[in-house]
């Protein structure tokens, strides 16, 4: 589809960067399909996949009825069979229904079949919080589906990275949970390729260059962190990791810079216990040790479920705390 | 190349086209509908809602005047940003919960999805309570931390509000098991007081029908006698999909329910007095014989999916004709007409009252305290504080809700 005139000036948001990256793999992928409620005829709850359907069709652009497990399980058969199936899930809340099939399935068949079969689907899943919806419109469960062997954990945070790893996570023979912070789904428009292009899997992005602190963060969070970064007294370096990959996670980057800086926090949504950031932040005890000035800080929401409204202001990590955090380790 | 849809004709999910199948193809009050869709009265056998007093379906009709105009403060309050997240409204649906559970007692539990309004006000929450959920404050029903999705009234037996579409419909089998084991088992209520039988009411919607869950309770319901009722909320569509893109056998969702043994009926859900004449004898048989049935409820939904619905997905005309026999409108004209109980003024004098409480529950609702974010954050996880996850060093369940 041609770039709309405010697309071409203003550049591409989360959202049209991953209808693009659909658009673009579809056409040239015969055996790239979506499917999901509403996908079709609506364009999805976000419209995210607006105009598709209209453009390759109702076979490849499948309305599905109401049944999360139906949709995965569907994908998982279609992914065994060779095809590259998108299932879109609507919120993350939902991936309750389909989990079963996700993880006793899609994650494992690689492994089981010792090769012989294996399970390259993409399915696509808003998530996070901060659009002020209650639980299960705001969660952040990217730990599980991490604990998770077999399956690959992507979260995007801006239009660049989102068509770049779309285009991998479809491309890659493996189960592929790709996470779509909502929260930033149209809040900025950026310049992003026209041709197609992969990210590779797998890598973080240094976000910003720094020598005292560093920040390890992913999705939505690393706007928040941008926003600490402002906060902070000018001479205090910080280095920001976006991971965007969180299975597999680059710890090459992410131990390369703690050994640099030696002070490193961890700013997630998902509640603390037994989350990334503790694995992160245990990963860099074992390989950096020797290295570390301080101990590792967590930045996340609480051990509690997401709540509704205004709490919403109060569980997620904000500019504030980060700071905070970073002044507190920069300080040890 | 493949169809997506099965086309129409000849397909085995077909619609015979004897039988309305959906409400926008009833135009007149006068069909009534037994099972499968059938008309079916003896004539000159009296209907079970005409020995219902004057005053029973006057405070019927007060109800679902109450929830429409509950419903449109609700739109406004969400267009102005007040209220976050979803808003799935009930407008249209009125007569559906209020005539379903006018049929049941008091401590019957009923269980429903997220479009939750109607039904926690048919119940009888109170309408401020049902706003400042809403509202997300501390004097919701559910201390403001569910939201518009989320009614739980647990002294008025009405178990949620869910979220997750379908998920709610084994808890209706659960609700049923335990109310079956209280007569059966301990010849006693879990709270010790006496047992009686009572009837579990599962709302869903049509959209639901598609979900792994139903399938599930329906076999266990059917399986081991439960006292639930099924009753899909069959508004013709979950969000973009109208019901025969969704679901086969959309013709006759009865056999769907046939195939885990249990009865099924259709009712037209326009008609208050209609629900209660099929409905409320369902439930008695329910009740005595320790059985499962299941309701395919004609009903509409004037507005779209949630307040941000662009609505492509259907005609200005459908919703038009369905309008032309509103069930708050179908049942004052009866209660004007026929039973005589009822003047325009009087009308005007409810409606201004419904008028009244829903703006009263939004000025509640605005004016409310919002939840301490250090008590209320931490509490209601678990029955006691865990050491070292929550700054609270003792258990906090915050101050008991008065309007409860
Ligand atoms: C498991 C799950 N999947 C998807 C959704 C998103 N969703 C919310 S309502 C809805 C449509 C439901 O339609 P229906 O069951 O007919 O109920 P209605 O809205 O008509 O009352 C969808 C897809 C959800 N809440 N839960
Ligand atoms: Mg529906």
């Amino acid at each position: 589809m041609p770039r709309t005139k405010q697309q071409i000036e203003k550049g591409l948001t989360l959202v049209d960067a991953i209808n693009e990256a659909l658009a673009q793999e579809m056409e040239r992928d015969e055996r790239v399909v979506c499917l999901g409620e509403d996908v079709g005829l609506n364009g999805g709850v976000f419209r995210v996949t607006e105009g598709l359907q209209k453009r390759f069709g109702a076979d490849r652009v499948i309305d599905s009825p109401l049944a999360e497990s139906g949709i995965m399980g569907t994908s998982v058969g279609l992914a065994m069979a060779g095809m590259r199936p998108v299932p879109e899930i609507q919120f993350e809340g939902f991936l309750g229904p389909a989990y079963d099939q996700l993880t006793s399935h899609a994650a494992r068949f690689r492994n089981r079949t010792r090769g012989a079969i294996t399970c390259p689907l993409t399915v696509r899943v808003p998530w996070g919080g901060g659009i002020h919806a209650p639980e299960f419109h705001s969660d952040s469960p990217e730990a599980i589906y991490v604990h998770t062997p077999g399956l690959k954990v992507v979260v995007a945070a801006t239009p660049t990275d989102a068509k770049g790893l779309l285009t991998a996570a479809i491309r890659d023979p493996d189960p592929v949970v790709f996470f779509e912070p909502k929260r930033v789904y149209r809040s900025f428009r950026e310049q992003v390729p026209e041709e197609q292009y992969e990210i590779p899997l797998g890598k973080a992005r240094i976000v910003s260059e720094g020598s005292d602190v560093t920040v390890i963060t992913w999705g939505a969070n690393v706007f928040q962190c941008l926003e600490a970064l402002d906060k902070l007294p000018e001479d205090l370096s910080v280095e920001l990791i976006d991971l965007r990959t969180l299975s597999p996670l680059d710890f090459d980057t992410v131990c390369a810079s703690a050994e640099k800086t030696g002070r490193v926090v961890v700013v997630q949504e998902a509640p603390k216990t037994c989350s990334l950031a503790a694995e992160i932040g245990m990963t860099v005890m074992e390989k950096c040790f020797l290295h570390l000035q301080a101990p590792v800080q967590r930045v996340c929401g609480y051990d509690t479920v997401m709540p509704y409204a205004k709490l919403e202001l109060e569980y997620l990590p904000n500019a504030d705390r980060i700071a905070e955090a970073i002044q507190q380790v920069a300080a040890y | 190349m493949m169809s997506t849809l099965p086309s129409a004709s000849g397909s085995p999910h077909a619609p015979t086209p004897s039988q309305p199948a959906d409400i926008t193809q009833i135009t007149s009050s006068k069909v009534h509908m037994g099972a499968n869709g059938a008309p079916k009265r003896e004539p000159g056998r009296q209907r079970p809602s005409a020995a219902l007093p004057n005053e029973t379906l006057l405070r019927w009709l007060r109800d679902m005047i109450l929830i429409r105009e509950f419903e449109n403060r609700c739109a406004q309050a969400y267009q102005q940003a007040k209220i976050g997240g979803f808003c799935h409204l009930y407008i249209g649906q009125e007569a559906l919960a209020v005539g379903t559970i006018g049929c049941l007692n008091h401590d019957d539990p009923i269980v429903t999805a997220y479009r939750d309004h109607g039904h926690a006000l048919a119940r009888g929450m109170s309408p401020r309570a049902c706003m400042a959920e809403m509202f997300g404050r501390l004097a919701g029903c559910a201390k403001g931390k569910g939201g518009s999705m989320h009614m739980f009234d647990k002294p008025n037996w009405m178990f949620g509000g869910h979220g997750i579409v379908g998920a709610q419909t084994p808890l209706g089998a659960g609700l049923a098991f335990a109310a079956k084991y209280e007569v059966e088992v301990m010849r006693r209520t879990v709270d010790g007081g006496p047992a009686r039988r009572k009837v579990a009411l599962c709302y869903l919607g049509d959209g639901a029908l598609n979900q792994g869950a139903l399938h599930e309770a329906m076999n266990l319901a059917g399986l081991w006698d439960l006292p639930v009722i099924y009753i899909v909320e069959n508004n013709r569509y979950s969000m973009g999909t109208a019901i025969e893109r969704g679901t086969t056998m959309a013709h006759d969702l009865t056999a769907k329910a046939a195939a885990y043994g249990i009865e099924g009926v259709r009712i037209d859900g326009m008609d208050i007095l209609n629900i209660y004449d099929q409905f409320k004898p369902l439930v008695d048989r329910c009740r005595e014989q320790s059985r499962p049935a299941f309701v395919d409820l004609l009903t509409y939904r004037y507005q779209g999916h949630s307040m941000s619905d662009p609505q492509k997905y259907r005609k200005k005309e459908e919703v038009e004709t369905v309008r032309q026999r509103d069930s708050i409108e179908l049942l004052s004209q009866h209660l004007m007409a026929e039973r005589r109980c009822l003047s325009e003024s009087r009308l005007q004098e409810m409606i201004d009252e419904c008028k009244a409480a829903a703006m009263d529950a939004l000025t509640f609702a605005e004016t409310a305290p919002a939840p301490e974010a250090a008590a209320e954050l931490y509490s209601d996880v678990y029955v006691n504080p865990q050491p070292g996850l929550s700054p609270l060093r003792e258990y906090h369940q915050g101050a008991k809700n008065p309007l409860l």
